[in-house]
């Protein structure tokens, strides 16, 4: 059930945005087009500019050079009527840490127009929704981190925008309150709603994104699906463990002629490490560890454990640029540049 | 993905996310309209009693400083400068109420400083509303703060002796005046609030500016012994308009002129520094 009265068109489109901090070019001409309807995922290390990114677009910050439109209208320009129709969930907490969870939303909807009772009544039955009606009288300086996170999107959706920026909504948080957290995005977009999601992790945008923006040093690197991503990359790294660490010269000769690419053999003299895919896409890189595993065992070669895992943001950035995905901006190096 | 009712469950149940629950509360209703610009200020007025409700130790300030500053005065210099604490009473305690209200009137400043650094405004500048509102939702918060510091002062004043001519109308109508000008100074503070780095640096700018701008009035003494400088510079003082005028109205007299002045300089500081602040705010 998708209202397609709010999915039409471009929710963000951006040209050139730069925004420098002293001498520190957070963002350095960034062109973004953002299809209304889908989770857009910008994706990049720390100080990449993600943050920055979403404070111009949220008409928090304005830029020094460039343009952004959200749903037609300028960020600079119409601030009033992008913000009618724009949400935000801050990296930090954007809710009142010293206000109860319910006092929070009741604050929003008063603030969104509607009278104190209806208030009442869409807070209360947003805590139901995000399970946190037992902590709904409770300070949110109290919550547990995935709780906080919860109010905080709770508060963002209080008035069902068109475009809800998430400004890293899972950093910090254990691999459940993750997933909470990914059905409630997956839910808020089903419903119309666009999300522009920053994250450092390839795997969440992979899982939650339709298109994905590669950030890094202010500019975008690199932009697509996760697919056509990872294939830049490759698709991924085969692990194996044998049984016997005898066997590991014969298992990499076998490996290596399957998956046509070289085995490395790791410290542990039972493990094997292999990149697959390359140019291929997801299917062929399993079919492929697939016939390597056939051939294995047809061998007598005993697998105790095998995983064929996803390129890390790291290998993507290695591949993208010359560099690793480093986790603070050199600024002379930068200046050298 | 489960199903699973999310509101059910024990308090100790894991919160599964239900597509259905979600699915109520996301669907689109129709947009309330945008509140008026009072309406969002006294919204934003409700935060700031909520966050008494739950700090009251902030209330401290406004109650402690004050009693304090009432029993030092008052047995310090009563006997030196009138023929008895009493007697200086009557002429102090509206001063006395004034110096301390205003010096409440910082923590206005160092208040927004600290609430800034914190994420929950800037949800508030993503929302449509009126865009002073916060600011101003945020002083009404400390306008009832001077009330109630103004309240605890006159009570410590009627323990010790106070007997104000003006009766209850006249010390309403001084209190009334002292908010007022309260009200309209707090946006200095703001601004520093909003331009300074850090709490400290609020605090020492706030003293810098209290400290000569309440001492150096018709607060404790009358202006008529000291030298010629220093006169011209009390007189033009905002501080002794406003004793003069509260004096006046808790006497149950009137004192138009330094009325007018007080409400000159109220006005101003509106126009200049809510001016400036709002500048500052919308532009970070
Ligand atoms: N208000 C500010 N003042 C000074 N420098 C800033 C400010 N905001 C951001 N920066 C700098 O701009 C660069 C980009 O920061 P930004 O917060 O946008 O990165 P990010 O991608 O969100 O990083 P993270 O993953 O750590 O949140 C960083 O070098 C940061 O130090
Ligand atoms: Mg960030």
């Amino acid at each position: 059930m998708i209202m397609s009265r709010r999915t039409t068109g471009l929710a963000i489109e951006a040209e050139g945005l730069r925004r420098s901090f002293g001498k520190t070019r957070a963002l350095d001409g960034i062109d973004l087009r953002v299809p209304a309807g889908t989770v857009y995922g910008l994706l990049g290390p720390n100080g990449a500019g993600k943050t920055t990114a979403v404070r111009v677009l949220a008409t928090l910050l304005r830029p020094d050079g460039g343009r952004a439109r959200v749903f037609g209208h300028d960020v600079v320009e119409e601030a009033d009527a992008v913000r009618s129709r724009v949400s935000l969930t801050g990296q930090y907490a954007s809710v009142d840490e010293d206000l109860t969870g319910a006092e929070n939303l009741v604050l929003l909807g008063r603030l969104l127009g509607l009278r104190k009772p209806a208030a009442r009544e869409r807070a209360e039955r947003l805590l139901a929704a995000f399970g946190l009606t037992e902590a709904s009288g409770r300070q949110v300086k109290k919550y547990s981190g995935g709780m906080r996170r919860r109010i905080d999107i709770a508060a963002s959706i209080l008035n069902t925008p068109d475009l809800l920026f998430l400004d890293e909504p899972t950093t910090g948080l254990d691999p459940r309150s993750r997933n909470q957290v990914w059905e409630i995005v997956r839910a808020v977009v089903s419903h119309g709603t666009t999300v522009l999601l920053t994250t450092q992790y390839l795997d969440e945008a992979d899982q939650l994104a339709g298109r994905i923006a590669v950030v890094d040093h202010g500019k975008v690197i690199a932009e697509g699906t996760p697919g056509e991503l990872k294939s830049s990359v490759g698709s991924g790294t085969v692990h194996l463990r044998l049984r016997d660490p005898a066997q590991r010269p014969e298992a990499e000769k076998l490996l290596g002629a399957a998956l046509g690419v070289a085995v490395q053999p790791e410290a542990d003299p039972v493990a094997l490490t292999a990149r697959v895919g390359g140019d291929g896409s997801d299917l062929v890189a399993s079919e492929q560890a697939a016939r390597a595993l056939g051939d294995l065992a047809r061998a007598g070669i005993v697998v105790d454990d095998f995983s064929l895992g996803q390129p890390s943001l790291d290998e993507v950035f290695l591949a993208l640029t010359d560099h690793p995905a480093a986790d603070e901006r050199d600024d002379q190096m930068e200046a050298a540049r | 993905m489960s199903d699973t009712a999310t509101t059910t469950g024990r308090p100790s149940s894991v919160y599964v996310p239900s597509a259905e629950a979600l699915a109520t509360v996301l669907a689109p209703g129709a947009r309330p309209p945008r509140p008026s610009a009072l309406g969002a200020s006294l919204t934003f007025g409700w935060r700031a009693m909520l966050k008494i409700k739950h700090v009251p130790e902030q209330l401290f300030d406004v109650t402690a400083f004050p009693i304090i500053m009432v029993l030092m005065f008052t047995y310090l210099f009563g006997g030196a400068l009138a023929d008895s604490p009493r007697d200086y009473l009557q002429f102090f305690l509206p001063g006395i109420m004034v110096t301390s209200v205003v010096m409440i009137t910082m923590y206005t400043g160092v208040g927004l400083n600290t609430d800034i650094e914190k994420g929950v405004f800037d949800r508030f500048r993503t929302l449509p509303v009126w865009r002073p509102a916060a600011l101003v939702g945020m002083i009404f918060g400390d306008v009832l703060r001077y009330v109630l510091a103004a309240l605890v002062i006159l009570g410590v004043g009627l323990v010790l002796g106070f007997r104000p001519d003006g009766g209850v109308l006249g010390v309403l109508a001084g209190i009334g005046l002292l908010v007022v000008f309260s009200f309209a100074f707090s946006w200095v503070w703001t601004f520093f609030g909003l331009i300074l780095r850090s709490e400290k640096s609020v605090m020492g700018v706030s003293m810098m500016v209290l400290f000569p701008l309440t001492f150096l009035s018709n607060v404790f003494v009358e202006p008529g012994t000291m030298p010629g400088w220093l006169q011209a510079f009390v007189k033009v003082n905002p501080i002794t308009h406003l004793v003069a005028a509260v004096r006046a109205a808790m006497a149950g007299s009137s004192d138009p002129s330094n009325t007018m002045w007080l409400l000159l300089w109220s006005a101003g500081f509106v126009a200049v520094f809510g001016t400036l602040t709002m500048y500052r705010y919308n532009r970070r």
